[in-house]
This record gives structure tokens, C-alpha cells and sequence, in this order.
């Protein structure tokens, strides 16, 4: 989604860069290459991918924020960084959004789009900033905190887009995440997207001729498998878009889009994208 | 009565009859959580055993498998009808879980009071990610000491984090032992006279600031009161996670991103020397329908009327799944692991009774 989502904007002329968050290369498969490194490369006209590393990320922030002489050796470095990532994780989350924050600060692109880690560990993250303000009032990191908070908290700037697939588990934690992170910090929440929907093969009508007529037994039965399919699909995106709209969040029901990834040529990673740009191209023309 | 219930794969049969552990990974959405639970199920039925499934997840995933409500630290019993032997759930929840083991270690009461009260360790436990994962750890290892349980299967969180769950024992181990924590911890006088942590404090001044820098070191220095108890465990914890005893189950759907994970896990598994039982692929088209399926779009797309039309559309998307379904299981048997098969199920699962179905139909494939 992140990829796709990356392609739209770049199709309207934006200059945009796209960071995974828990290194694990599928933001590479999805934009056809084998891997993404920190410095971010532009992998089709006007798509810069990243991959986030703490550890570059530190290097980056000493350089920029501290303008320290350059450390004689990188031993130092490398004992402090074992301890920010092991004994004070927060300076590790803080580091990958400060990144982040920093090349929205800059304006070095249009737009920033994270693919963030599962949702668990999502509000941890974006939620480190203000932590760290709790625990660190003065000093360099207390100032640094205090922009990233600002960007973030700032609803012209940052949103957090939620991608579901609609199956039980996913739904719940959508709606839990959402309510988790309205407690966690006062981040705008833009919307969801919900993911791999089923396609509507069969319409009801032409499964209940099938069922009257009664032959093709073993084709009707594949039509129910795949009916009953979309429709416990739909129903996980009704009980969404109830939960969302109690909490009085009307807008983001009618954010919610449908996107199809059951499709028979969707093969490679990047086909997959290529099917999810057509299809939102098509819902933004649609809303328009 | 056992006999009402069908058997389970010779393959699953074994893995639940020899495990003492399973440790259940794969990326996010492919159906880690009600896997375990189908395991936990299936073990405390067909078996006259003890079984605690373990979700180690923030989100409350198993509760909602199991119709639990308020699935906490507590563990919770789970009734089974027929069953021989007896199933357990719990949720590990960060916060409590940690205080349980400060209050555990601490060597006084002063020094677990001040602990507990110390705002860095209440920011570190209950809003970072990777406090979790210690104390995953230490609570597979309270069920195995406990000798309440004869099977403990844990849900892990996806993917790479369930590798930092297996990296905290011996991270945690390396903490202690660092040089870091013993120059965080030194009196401040001798810190200033060392010349060799003096770039070291340099840069922290710098980064961290002064006041934060004496916070940590505080409490670090109350942490290492309790050092060996926490070390001893740390490794015993590590020797858990290796032991013959303790299987690995690769969980994964047919989807590319899936895949690229569980290779990714199986691999590393294998890097850690860990016992890989076996990957299970999850929510495969069911066979008796794909089975044929591209021989009946044929004959009926030459039918003109609008539902053999319809019809044969469904077949073909259907034989389209499967198909590509196959090329990912040939895939995964490349990889020279053993491969069990789960199909993907009519409805939600909401009970026991769905979650047993379920692991019934586990296959193996090799």
C-alpha cells in the first residue's frame, strides 16, 4: 500500500519519499528492487525509497545536530549506540522518527510516507517523541523532541493511514489501534484502507438461478465459497465502519476504500502495485 | 469422549505428542494467533496434557479467538468439552509483567520500591517496544518452571520481532556485562578522572543532556542490585529457547510478502540453531472445490447463458488462487523444511469447537 500509495503521488508530480520501517525488504520487492539501503534512492521518477537503520540514523543526527569534531574513532560511537539500543530503546524509536521528522522539516520532499511497523509496536513509535519529552526536559534530545512533537501532532502535516484486511482479527485491531493511539498522542488519524477485498465474481442473483436450476453442483458450490467469502468480508468492513463512525469520525467512513488483491495476474510484488495504483487512480477519479 | 473427534495429521500428532514448547512465528495476518490457539486446542484434546497457549502480542488477538474477555496476566482456564487433558490462555502484559520480576529479584524492599517508582523504568516498561521482549522470555520460562504446564505454545509478535524476542536473554546477559553499565554506574568522581570514558560522557552530555544522563545512571545502579539473579536467569531462559524440546513453527499464507518472511525466519531459525518443525501454510483454497475447477470453467464457458458465464468466472478465479497457491508450496519445499497445509475455513472462528476443526484439518504436504 505504502508503494502504491508512493506511485499515486508521484504520478501527480509530487516529490516523494517512502521509508520502511522494520526492514524486512518488502518495500523493495514491492517497487522492484532487491534491496533499500538508508540513503534513499529514487526508484522510479519521483519515488525515493528508504529502508530505516537506527544506526545510520544516529551517525546522520551527530553530524547535523552536534556538528561534534569528527570522533576520532568509531569505537565510541559504536559502545554508545549499543546502549541507546539496548539499555534506552526509546533513543532508538526516537532516532527513526526523528529521521523522518527531520526530512519533513526540511522539505526535501512533498511528501514522507512510512510504512510503519505492526500496529503494536506503530503507537510505541509514534508516540516516542512525547514519551521522551516526559522523561527528558532539558538538553538536546528535549529540544529535539519538541519540534518531532509539533510535526507530528500538527493535522496539516502528519496522518496516520491505517491499511486492513478485512478478516476479524485485523478489523479489532484497527479499531483498538485507533483508540490506542488517541490515548498515546494527538496524532490526526486520516482514515483506513481496507485491503485484499474479495472481488464480486457472482452476484446473489445468478448464484440463486444456479441453486434453482440445480446442475453444475461442484461450479455452485466454488460460487458460495467465494459469495460467502466477500460477503464475511463486507461484514467485517460494516462492523469498521460502525466502530469508526461511533467514535464520531464520519469522515473516515468515507475515506474507506476497497482494494482488490485477489487478482489472477497479481503474480509478483509489482504487479500487485500496479493493480492497487490503477485502483486507487480510479477511486480519487471517482471521488472527484 | 476423545473418539467423537477426528484425527489429527500424523505430522501435527507428533509435533504436539514430543514438544514441551512451540514457538509459533510468521509475519502479521496470516493466522499466528488462531494457529496457536487451534494447536493449543487440538494438544489438550487428543492428549492427556496440561496446555498453555501464551499470546505475546500488545493487541488482544486470542481473546477475541476464544470469546475471552478479559484475557490479562492472569492465566485463564478454557473449557474444552471431551478433552483429556486441559487448556490454559494467558496474555503477557508488559507493565505487570516487569513488576513481577522486580519485585522477584529485587534484594530489598527499599530497593524494589525505589525501582518501581523511578520514572525512567515506568516510561521504559510500559511505553517502548523492545521492554516486551524480555519479558516474553521470562514468562515462557515461569510456565516451563512452573511444572503446571506439559505444553506451553506461544503466538509471538510478527515476524522480526519475534526474533528480538529470542536475541533479549542474551542481550540482556550482554547488558550487564558491558562496560557501559559499569561506567553508568561508577561513582561520578572516578568517572570524571577516567580518561577512557571521557569521549563517551562527552557525547551522551551532548546528546542525552546531563540531568537524563544521572537519571539513567541511577537507575541502572539500582538494576544492578539485582544483576546475577537476572543474569542466571537470562541464561537459562537462552538454553530454553535452544533445547530440543522447544520446536519452531513457521507460520505463513500464500500472499508474496508472507513468503518472503517465512524465508526469512526459516533461515534465521536455522542460524540459531533452533529445532524448525515445520512451516505451516495457512488459508489455502479448499482442494475440493479447486480440484478440476479449470475443466468446468471450460465446459461451461461454452454455455452463452449469463449464469454459466458467472459460474465459470468463479471457477476460474478459484483455479487462478489455487494455482498460485501451488507454485508457493513448491516454493516452500525448496527450502527443505517439513510443510503442513491448512485450508482456509467457512466462517469466523469464534469458539473451541471451530478452532479444534481447524487443526483437524492441518495436513502435511512432505
Amino acid at each position: 500500500m505504502s508503494a502504491a500509495l508512493a506511485r499515486v503521488a508521484a504520478a501527480q508530480g509530487k516529490r516523494v519519499l517512502v521509508c520502511e520501517m522494520d526492514d524486512k525488504g518488502s518495500l523493495a520487492a514491492y517497487l522492484g528492487r532487491n534491496e533499500l539501503g538508508f540513503a534513499p534512492t529514487e526508484v522510479s521518477p519521483g519515488v525515493f525509497a528508504m529502508a530505516m537503520n537506527t544506526e545510520d540514523s544516529l551517525r546522520e543526527y551527530i553530524r547535523l545536530f552536534l556538528r561534534l569534531p569528527i570522533i576520532t574513532s568509531l569505537a565510541p560511537l559504536a559502545r554508545i549506540f549499543d546502549f541507546v539500543a539496548n539499555a534506552a530503546p526509546a533513543v532508538k524509536e526516537i532516532l527513526a522518527v526523528g529521521k523522518l521528522c527531520y526530512e519533513v522539516r526540511e522539505r526535501n520532499y512533498d511528501i514522507v510516507i512510512v510504512d510503519s511497523e505492526a500496529s503494536g509496536h506503530f503507537v510505541a513509535q509514534v508516540s516516542a517523541p512525547d514519551a521522551l519529552a516526559t522523561l527528558v526536559r532539558i538538553g538536546i534530545v528535549a529540544d529535539q523532541t519538541k519540534w518531532m512533537s509539533d510535526l507530528l501532532h500538527d493535522h496539516s502535516v502528519s496522518s496516520v493511514l491505517a491499511v486492513v484486511t478485512p478478516e476479524e482479527m485485523p478489523v479489532v485491531e484497527t479499531i483498538e489501534l485507533r483508540e490506542r493511539l488517541a490515548k498515546a498522542t494527538p496524532i490526526d488519524f486520516a482514515g483506513v484502507v481496507v485491503n485484499r477485498m474479495p472481488r464480486d465474481t457472482v452476484s446473489d442473483a445468478d448464484l440463486a438461478t444456479a441453486r434453482s436450476i440445480g446442475t453444475a453442483q461442484a461450479s455452485v458450490a466454488v460460487a458460495e465459497w467465494l459469495v460467502d467469502r466477500r460477503r464475511a468480508a463486507q461484514a467485517q468492513v460494516a462492523r469498521l465502519a460502525e466502530a469508526l463512525d461511533q467514535a464520531a469520525l464520519a469522515t473516515v467512513v468515507e475515506t474507506v476504500l476497497e482494494t482488490v488483491l485477489e487478482s489472477p495476474d497479481a503474480s509478483s510484488p509489482s504487479a500487485v502495485v500496479d493493480h492497487i495504483v490503477d485502483e486507487i487512480t480510479a477511486h480519487l477519479g471517482g471521488a472527484a | 469422549m476423545t473418539e467423537s473427534y477426528s484425527p489429527l495429521d500424523s505430522r501435527v500428532y507428533a509435533m504436539l505428542r514430543d514438544s514441551r514448547m512451540i514457538i509459533v512465528c510468521g509475519s502479521g495476518g496470516v493466522g499466528k494467533t488462531t494457529s496457536a490457539a487451534a494447536l493449543g486446542v487440538a494438544a489438550a484434546t487428543h492428549f492427556d496434557k496440561r496446555v498453555l497457549v501464551l499470546t505475546v502480542d500488545p493487541a488482544r488477538r486470542l481473546a477475541t479467538a476464544l470469546g475471552l474477555e478479559a484475557l490479562g496476566n492472569v492465566e485463564v482456564p478454557v473449557a474444552l468439552d471431551g478433552a483429556r487433558g486441559s487448556l490454559t490462555m494467558a496474555m503477557i502484559d508488559t507493565k505487570s509483567s516487569w513488576d513481577d520480576m522486580i519485585r522477584r529479584h529485587a534484594p530489598d524492599a527499599a530497593t524494589r520500591d525505589r525501582v518501581l517508582a523511578n520514572d525512567l523504568y515506568k516510561t521504559l516498561t510500559s511505553r517502548f517496544v523492545h521492554s516486551h521482549d524480555y519479558v516474553v522470555t521470562e514468562r515462557l520460562f515461569d510456565a516451563r518452571e512452573s511444572g503446571n504446564f506439559d505444553l506451553v505454545i506461544v503466538d509471538t509478535p510478527p515476524s522480526r520481532s519475534a526474533l528480538s524476542v529470542l536475541d533479549a536473554p542474551r542481550r540482556m546477559e550482554q547488558f550487564f556485562g558491558s562496560r557501559l553499565l559499569r561506567l553508568l554506574t561508577a561513582p561520578s568522581q572516578s568517572r570524571l578522572l577516567s580518561l577512557a570514558s571521557r569521549p563517551f560522557f562527552l557525547v551522551a552530555d551532548r546528546i542525552l543532556g546531563a540531568a537524563f544522563l544521572s537519571d539513567i545512571a541511577e537507575f541502572f545502579t539500582l538494576f544492578r542490585t539485582m544483576e546475577s539473579p537476572i543474569v542466571a536467569r537470562a541464561r537459562r531462559v537462552g538454553a530454553l529457547l535452544s533445547d530440543s524440546a522447544t520446536s519452531y513453527l513457521v507460520v505463513t499464507s500464500a500472499e508474496p510478502v508472507a513468503m518472503n518472511e517465512a524465508g526469512y525466519l526459516v533461515e534465521a531459525l536455522r542460524g540459531r540453531r533452533h529445532r524448525l518443525e515445520a512451516v505451516l501454510a495457512n488459508r489455502l483454497v479448499p482442494r475440493r472445490l479447486s480440484d478440476g475447477a479449470p475443466q468446468r470453467a471450460a465446459a461451461l464457458a461454452s454455455n452463452s447463458d449469463p449464469v454459466s458465464q458467472a459460474l465459470a468466472a468463479a471457477e476460474r478465479e478459484i483455479a487462478a488462487v489455487a494455482s498460485r497457491e501451488a507454485e508457493v508450496l513448491a516454493r516452500i519445499g525448496t527450502w527443505e523444511v517439513d510443510v503442513l497445509a491448512s485450508e482456509s475455513r467457512a466462517g469466523d472462528i469464534t469458539d473451541t469447537g471451530s478452532l479444534r476443526g481447524l487443526a483437524q484439518d492441518i495436513r502435511s504436504l512432505r
